[in-house]
């Protein structure tokens, strides 16, 4: 990750509503130069306008955006370092690729040579040798995508936006695109902003996740740091397939969950009432113990590589990757260390308590979810 | 995009030349001027609209075959004349427009891809001077004129086409057939044809697809078809003046003649008022069955 | 099945003949030698020459083609400016101006002209040419706004956003991308304006007043008076503009059609 590099670009206390429908909630995070940052969440969950907001289409309510230091609300879109890659591409449909591509420095009275030249560059950097005379409608989505892309880096942006770029294409081409991207990060040396709601080409591509759900940051980290210690229940869930519940933890080292007391690698922590994530490809099926987490096959699906098994314990469902299959019906133990086991602050995203925890510790896990949960849930 | 204070001054104009000159309207209904220049509130418009001369009630000649007569205020009747007369073009026109439709949108189904020639052609009339085309049937309909002296060359007597309800009437069916057909026409093509298929498939002989099927989709193009005659044989003075010879009222030229030529605005505008609140209940009346239709209203 | 074909055919013959044969009445009569609607007298070019030398019909032309030209322009221009600026309006808001809008259309002409010509009275402009010509205006703007709207909406929002995220300012992002892209709506509503201006006769005679007639009050009131085989002629040349126009029209938005279904290589 990028420590230490000088942020080009930051948000502070970014507010902003639509009416009445708050979108986002004081957005605050730093863009790192020469990083590649991810605006990650389900839809609605204000990546697209912190984005916008950014490229100077938004003006946040409160808050403020910085670039270099200095405040950035009061300079209008066309006159921002930056430039976007839209999420349809928006190409002009009046003019061809080469015209699309010369847009922007055909706007700043570039000499005829110049432009050329530099548009020759940019098709050459994603690989549209010779695509210039093509109308835009006679390509395909890839073809598009990587015209967008020329588009933007011709004009030499020190930053580039990127709006669920590669939504419109199939999957391949989206695989192809996404290590394509990254390399194109590199060799250009340019800060990437890039958004989107697939959890695993945020992790595949970014250096920081900025991981968000209605209008407010839930965490941001690297890729290892928000799949393996995820803030919350909504993050672990989000990212990746978790097996998420209410934990009770009285001292350290020591937590207690699922009707079981387990070994951990965590502290205590100001809250007793926390969550834990315990990660299907961390669990290991074992034949049924004596006091152990045993339970009940119930479903076994083939993925491929490995197989995804649900097991269900004292009503509670566990899923379970492994590459050795189990069949239905099978009673097996659920086996994992204590390194296995991540430990959560408890958050309205929770999941329920009852009948999960230790008898004697339910009433009260479900007593503070309770305190702390949104009103409209 | 913000760019919304581009749409600004059409607003301004909008409330200028669309909202005001209809309050102006009101405002004349219910004023007259004084002798000293002034203005006064009255109800004298209205008045004159209710409380006319009376006059037997005019049923199309019916009130002579069953030798009843209603006395009603003079402008009721005008009114109820000009009711009269639109309903029956209206009916004609779906009458005669319906087949028309039905049969060119079957051609434009049949030739998949470029404008249907024929359809062109039904498009053109409309497009030429409303006053040339009712003009037209002037020198056809009229005492020696071409229907007549064709009518004498076999041997059958002449009619009186002219300065009646007849030629009123065929006026109108003549400029507004097209409003009838287009709508129409633009809703039957867009009848997904495997919708017949399937009525076919479930045993629908031809007449029962139509009476089923076809008829009950095409019902919102009939409707905004029927708006679009109604409204305008409702309003016409053109048609009245032209060939109704100068002395054929309705309520169209019973305004325009109000305005110009008796000058009682204050008359005029309490018709007008009365006439534009009908026609636009009526429409309101009829646009309640076509929810979100958008296959009416096609012009080109 | 046979007789089937045959009975639409005629009936769809019958309806042709129906719209025609007015038209083509008219169109014949206007060669017609004798001063007649109905009885033939042999051929003549005479009321072509005449209404050539007409100098109420010809300075009644000019008019009408002014009153057209200069109220398709402006409706055109005030329609695009709006129909950009529309885009950005809150729906609520948008809804009310496009309600606004319909109420021209949706009005009769006749109480349209009216109450035109009551707004003139009141605001003492005295009725003329430029009465006649703020008519034409008013009516035709909601017929450009209607043509333009359309093109307006398939455009993608984004790609004027995009335009400013390469650097135009709003005006070369408006002038470069928006202009090029809704031209086509731009276009029909020029036309379309154009057409319903020339082809309107009950808005103009309420607010062009005695002073100054445009070519369907000069007819009318000749079609009033008496038999004149140079309305006739006139019909005819009109006929045949309109019909050429339509097929213009039509050649257009074939053509573009097959453009787009060709597809387009340079």
């Amino acid at each position: 990750m990028a420590e230490g590099t000088r942020p080009i670009l930051e948000l502070v206390g970014v507010n902003k509503s639509y009416g009445d429908t708050q979108v986002l909630t004081d957005i605050s995070f730093p863009i790192r130069s020469n990083e590649f940052i991810t605006l990650l969440g389900p839809s609605g969950c204000g990546k697209t306008t912190t984005l916008r907001i950014l490229a100077g289409f938004e003006r946040p309510d409160s808050g403020d955006v910085l670039f270099e230091g200095a405040s950035l609300l009061d300079v209008p879109p066309f006159k921002r370092r930056l430039n976007t890659v839209f999420q349809r591409y928006a190409l002009f449909p009046h003019l061809d690729v080469f015209e699309n591509v010369a847009f922007g420095l055909r706007l700043r009275k570039t000499p005829e040579a110049e432009v050329k030249a530099r548009v020759a560059a940019a098709l050459k950097t994603v690989d549209l040798d010779g695509y210039g005379k093509r109308w835009v409608d006679q390509l395909s989505g890839g073809q598009m995508q990587r015209v967008a892309i020329a588009r933007a880096i011709v004009n030499g942006p020190e930053i580039l936006l990127l709006d669920e770029p590669l939504g419109a294409l199939d999957l391949k081409m989206r695989k192809e695109m996404q290590i394509e991207l990254k390399d194109m990060q590199k060799r250009l040396g340019i800060t990437f902003v890039y958004v989107t709601h697939d959890q695993e080409e945020a992790l595949t591509m970014s250096d920081t996740v900025v991981v968000m759900r209605e209008g407010v940051i839930q965490q941001v980290g690297s890729p290892t740091d928000v799949y393996n210690e995820p803030r919350n229940a909504f993050v672990a869930d989000f990212i990746g397939e978790s097996n998420i519940l209410p934990a009770r933890m009285e001292k350290d080292f020591e937590i207690a969950f699922a009707g079981h007391r387990f070994a951990c690698v965590d502290r205590r922590r100001a809250e007793a009432d926390v969550d834990v994530v315990v990660r299907p490809e961390d669990i290991v099926l074992a034949p049924p113990v004596e006091g152990g987490l045993n339970g009940v096959v119930t479903s076994v699906v083939f993925k491929g590589v490995h197989y995804e098994m649900i097991v269900e314990c004292d009503g509670t469902e566990w899923m379970v990757h492994s590459t050795d299959q189990a069949a239905e019906g099978d009673r097996a133990a659920l086996v994992f260390g204590p390194e296995d086991i991540h430990v959560m602050d408890r958050s309205p995203f929770s999941p329920d308590a009852h009948g999960i925890l230790p008898a004697d510790l339910a009433g009260r896990a479900a007593r503070a979810s309770a305190d702390e949960g949104d009103p409209d849930r | 995009m913000r760019l919304r204070w581009l749409a600004y001054p059409y607003v301004l104009w909008t409330v200028v030349f669309t909202v005001a000159p209809l309050l102006l309207v009101a405002w004349f209904a219910f004023t007259a001027v004084q002798p000293d220049g002034s203005s006064a509130f009255t109800l004298d418009g209205f008045r004159s609209i209710v409380a006319g001369d009376r006059v037997p009630l005019d049923l199309l000649g019916l009130q002579e075959v069953f030798g009843l007569t209603v006395g009603v205020p003079l402008y009721v009747n005008v009114f109820v004349k000009s009711l009269q007369i639109a309903l029956l073009s209206t009916l004609a026109c779906l009458l005669f427009g319906y087949p028309a439709a039905y049969l060119l949108a079957r051609r434009r189904a049949r030739q998949r891809g470029g404008t249907d020639l024929l359809l062109l052609l039904f498009v053109i009339p409309m497009w030429m001077n409303a006053l040339l085309r009712t003009y037209a049937w002037l020198a056809l309909l009229e005492p020696n004129g071409i229907v007549n002296t064709v009518l004498a060359a076999v041997g059958l007597p002449k009619g009186q086409f002219l300065y009646n309800d007849f030629g009123i009437g065929l006026g109108m069916v003549y400029n507004y057939l097209p409003f009838m057909v287009l709508p129409i026409y633009s809703v039957l093509v867009k009848v997904d044809r495997s919708l017949v298929e399937a009525a076919e498939d479930l045993g629908a002989d031809r007449r029962r697809v139509f009476t089923r099927v076809v008829l009950p989709l095409s019902m919102p193009g009939v409707m905004s078809g029927v708006n679009m005659v109604f409204m305008p044989a409702m309003t016409t003075f053109l048609i009245p003046n032209l060939l109704g010879g100068g002395r054929y009222m309705l309520i169209g030229n019973v305004i325009e003649r109000q305005y110009m030529i008796a000058r009682d605005w204050t008359t005029a505008s309490a018709l007008s008022i009365v006439l534009l609140v009908f026609v636009l209940a009526s429409m309101r009346f009829m646009t309640r069955y076509e929810k979100g239709n958008e296959g009416g209203g096609v012009l080109l | 099945m046979k007789l089937g074909r045959a009975v639409r055919g005629s009936y769809l013959s019958l309806v042709f003949v129906f719209l025609y044969a007015p038209v083509a009445v008219l169109i014949v009569f206007s060669f017609n030698a004798a001063k007649s609607r109905s009885v033939w007298g042999g051929f003549t070019l005479e009321w072509y020459r005449k209404l050539f030398s007409n100098a109420e019909i010809l300075s009644s032309l000019r008019v009408t083609l002014i009153v057209a030209l200069l109220s398709a322009a402006i409706a055109t221009l005030v329609a695009t400016v709006t129909c950009i600026g529309l885009d950005g309006l809150t729906k609520r808001r948008r809804a009310v101006v496009m309600n606004l809008t319909y109420v021209p259309i949706v009005n009769p002409d006749l109480v349209t002209g009216i109450s035109l010509m009551l707004l003139f009275v009141f605001l003492q402009l005295p009725l003329g040419f430029v009465t006649l010509l703020l008519a034409h205006v008013a009516f035709n703007i909601p017929y450009a706004i209607l043509s333009i709207l359309p093109k307006m909406k398939q455009l993608d929002r984004h790609l004027y956003e995009a335009a400013l995220d390469l650097g135009a300012k709003p005006s070369q992002a408006i002038a470069r991308v928006i202009l090029p892209e809704i031209m086509p709506g731009v276009v029909t509503a020029m036309i379309l304006t154009f057409t319903l201006s020339i082809d309107d006769f009950v808005i103009s005679y309420f607010t062009s007043g005695a002073s100054v007639s445009n070519l369907a009050i000069t007819i009318y009131s000749m079609a009033r008076k008496s038999v004149n085989p140079q309305i006739n002629a006139l019909s005819a040349l009109m006929f045949l503009t309109v019909l050429v126009l339509l097929l213009v029209v039509n050649f257009r938005s074939n053509r573009d059609l097959g453009k787009t279904k060709e597809g387009r290589t340079r």
